[in-house]
């Protein structure tokens, strides 16, 4: 049952397979007998789900049930879920039972789907390996010494290994696409504003999207499906009209023409990673599409940039975690300011810290222009490159990373060196553009992701391209031997 | 740009973060290098660029000011470490 994608398990329930109590149960038996290798959940609700399950049996049965009723999902622990505790992977919040439900969340649980739990993360989402969260690091299945990438990497790690059959993720600089790739999953960012933000933790306004990370682009589309549209509770919601994700994903290619940027082959990238990635490009020319060579000069700034908008954006919206209304509070303060030092202090990790002080350094008085302004600026130059990209290409591909899973423990003394895995997936984020993470093959074992990325609202071409290159390959559906 | 432990408190205390004296040295190490590394943008001529606050463009949405929440403070309170009679309790600021 748990090697099925969404797809399939929903043709299995609507003709009585099997039903979604059973279905759940498995998925909980799976959960309870691997995630110890994996620590891939922070919290499983197994009475809510089970619960969740006799309820989308019932619409099954009385015939009121949707394509997702009754289908497992896990959400990062970075969508508020009334009831279950949202921890963030932070200590801060390792108390925190949310008194409402992310418009994520409740859209899933009107479409009936069934949620197993939160997986780990790291901490409010900054990192890139999944090594920063206050409930331990998450291994990657494939290897299980070698991490599973981050910030999603929990729900990347619990989908590959079957623990799950879809998760959420959210991406600020690459977090699904960048575990999507290194645990060889369909991982897909919409378009800024695409899918609300309401009740999703805010790391950095202006760039956090939310969105699938599946084993498939087929069940990407059905997800999508649910979690985009309009939401009034979020500020930066786009309200354009959200097509039929699933219609066009058999559409030809004939005729597409594909960007390839000399940035994302230069230094750099693994020889190994670019040789898997000829191949997936060989593979749509078979399919039909024309290859371009297209520059995008301005990414070796993407990733500087970043690390000021990120910071400066994250150090802002952390500033209401003070210990007064939620969260941790130090014990026996001495006053305001020392209440608000050591609560912070103590309740936050290293890398959160770090970010926090670059962002308060970089909106600091006299320091404001050179930094977050001119990043700003420089966001403008790298959008523009690809506007000027999209005028002659239909999408662009490249690589997701640079290399595939690294060993954990590799760069936790060098925060840059982690920086620079989110290389390729980064300008998406600043440029608010829709980008996917596709499996492309396997370098020693381990995953390789393809990047696509496509012009805003393109999702549907996007999830098209992704469909006609799995129907002509089978890394999607490969499982790390020790969970298939 | 290189900081020292003076720039280091500083800042932690605009972000009002307590840092241990254990950890100074390498928070100077960490945020010199983060702060040399974004130097990268410094050589770039921005001078005719518009800053980008929104991929989009979009501008802020507004709406009609009327009461669109319902009062739940005792659910949002049921988080706070300490409250009395409705109200968020906090160490003495006044004496």
């Amino acid at each position: 049952m748990h090697n099925k994608t969404v797809s399939e398990l929903s043709a299995g329930l609507h003709a009585g397979a099997f039903s979604s109590e059973e279905l759940t149960a498995h998925f909980l038996r799976r959960i309870e007998s691997h995630d110890g290798q994996l620590n891939s959940f922070i919290t499983v609700a197994g009475d809510q789900a089970l619960a969740a399950a006799r309820a989308a049996d019932q619409c099954l049965a009385s015939g009121t049930a949707g394509p997702l009723t009754g289908i497992p999902l896990a959400q990062k622990d970075i969508f508020c879920t009334e009831g279950v505790r949202t921890s963030c992977g932070s200590k801060m919040l390792d108390n925190f039972i949310s008194p409402y439900d992310a418009t994520t969340v409740s859209r899933f649980n009107d479409a009936g789907m069934v949620m197993l739990g939160k997986t780990n993360m790291d901490e409010f989402a900054m990192g890139s390996s999944n090594e920063t969260s206050f409930y331990g690091a998450v291994h990657n299945p494939w290897q299980l010494d070698m991490v599973p990438g981050g910030s999603s990497g929990g729900s990347a790690a619990a989908v590959a290994a079957r623990l799950a059959p879809a998760a959420t993720g959210t991406d600020t600089g690459g977090s699904i696409r960048q575990p999507a790739a290194l645990c060889g999953l369909t991982g897909l960012k919409p378009t800024y504003g695409r899918v609300s933000r309401y009740g999703m933790i805010a790391f950095a306004s202006s760039l956090d999207q939310g969105g699938p990370m599946t084993r498939s682009a087929e069940d990407a589309a059905l997800l999508l499906q649910v979690m985009a549209g309009f939401d009034e509770r979020d500020s930066t919601s786009v309200d354009t009209p959200v097509p039929n994700y699933s219609a066009g994903l058999n559409d030809g290619l004939e005729g597409l023409k594909i960007g390839l940027p000399k940035e994302y082959f230069a230094e750099g990238l693994d020889s190994h990673v670019a040789a898997a990635i000829e191949q997936a490009i060989d593979a749509y020319r078979k399919l039909g599409a024309t290859i371009v060579d297209i520059s995008l000069p301005n990414t070796h700034l993407a990733v500087p940039t970043y690390y000021v908008v990120a910071p400066a954006e994250c150090s802002t919206n952390l500033s209401r975690f003070d210990g007064v209304r939620f969260g941790y509070r130090c014990e026996d303060p001495v006053d305001l300011t020392d209440m608000y030092k050591r609560s912070r202090g103590e309740g936050f990790g290293a890398e959160v810290k770090r970010r926090i002080m670059v962002g308060t350094y970089a909106l600091s008085s006299g320091y404001y222009d050179a930094y977050y302004l001119q990043a700003q600026k420089i966001r403008r130059l790298i959008s523009d490159d690809f506007r000027r990209a999209f005028a002659d290409v239909d999408v662009i591909m490249g690589p997701t990373t640079p290399t595939v899973a690294f060993g954990m423990n590799s760069h936790s003394d060098d925060p840059v060196a982690m920086y620079l895995s989110d290389i390729y997936t980064i300008a998406a984020n600043l440029a608010g553009l829709p980008a996917m993470s596709v499996p492309a093959g396997f370098v020693d074992g381990l995953p390789v992701g393809l990047q696509l990325i496509g012009d805003y609202f393109a999702e549907s071409r996007l999830l098209n391209i992704a469909h006609r290159y799995q129907q002509v390959t089978d890394w999607h559906t490969q499982a790390p031997a020790a969970f298939s | 740009m290189a900081l020292d432990q003076t720039d280091i408190n500083t800042i932690a205390h605009l972000a009002r973060l307590q840092v241990d004296e254990g950890d100074m040295e390498q928070y100077v190490h960490n945020l010199s290098d983060i702060l040399g590394f974004v130097e990268q943008m410094n050589g770039v001529d921005t001078s005719n660029v518009t800053p980008m606050a929104h991929p989009l463009d979009a501008t802020q949405r507004l709406r009609q000011d009327v009461v669109s929440e319902r009062d739940q403070r005792e659910k949002f309170q049921a988080n706070a470490p300490q409250v009395e009679d409705g109200l968020y309790l906090v160490p003495k600021v006044i004496e």
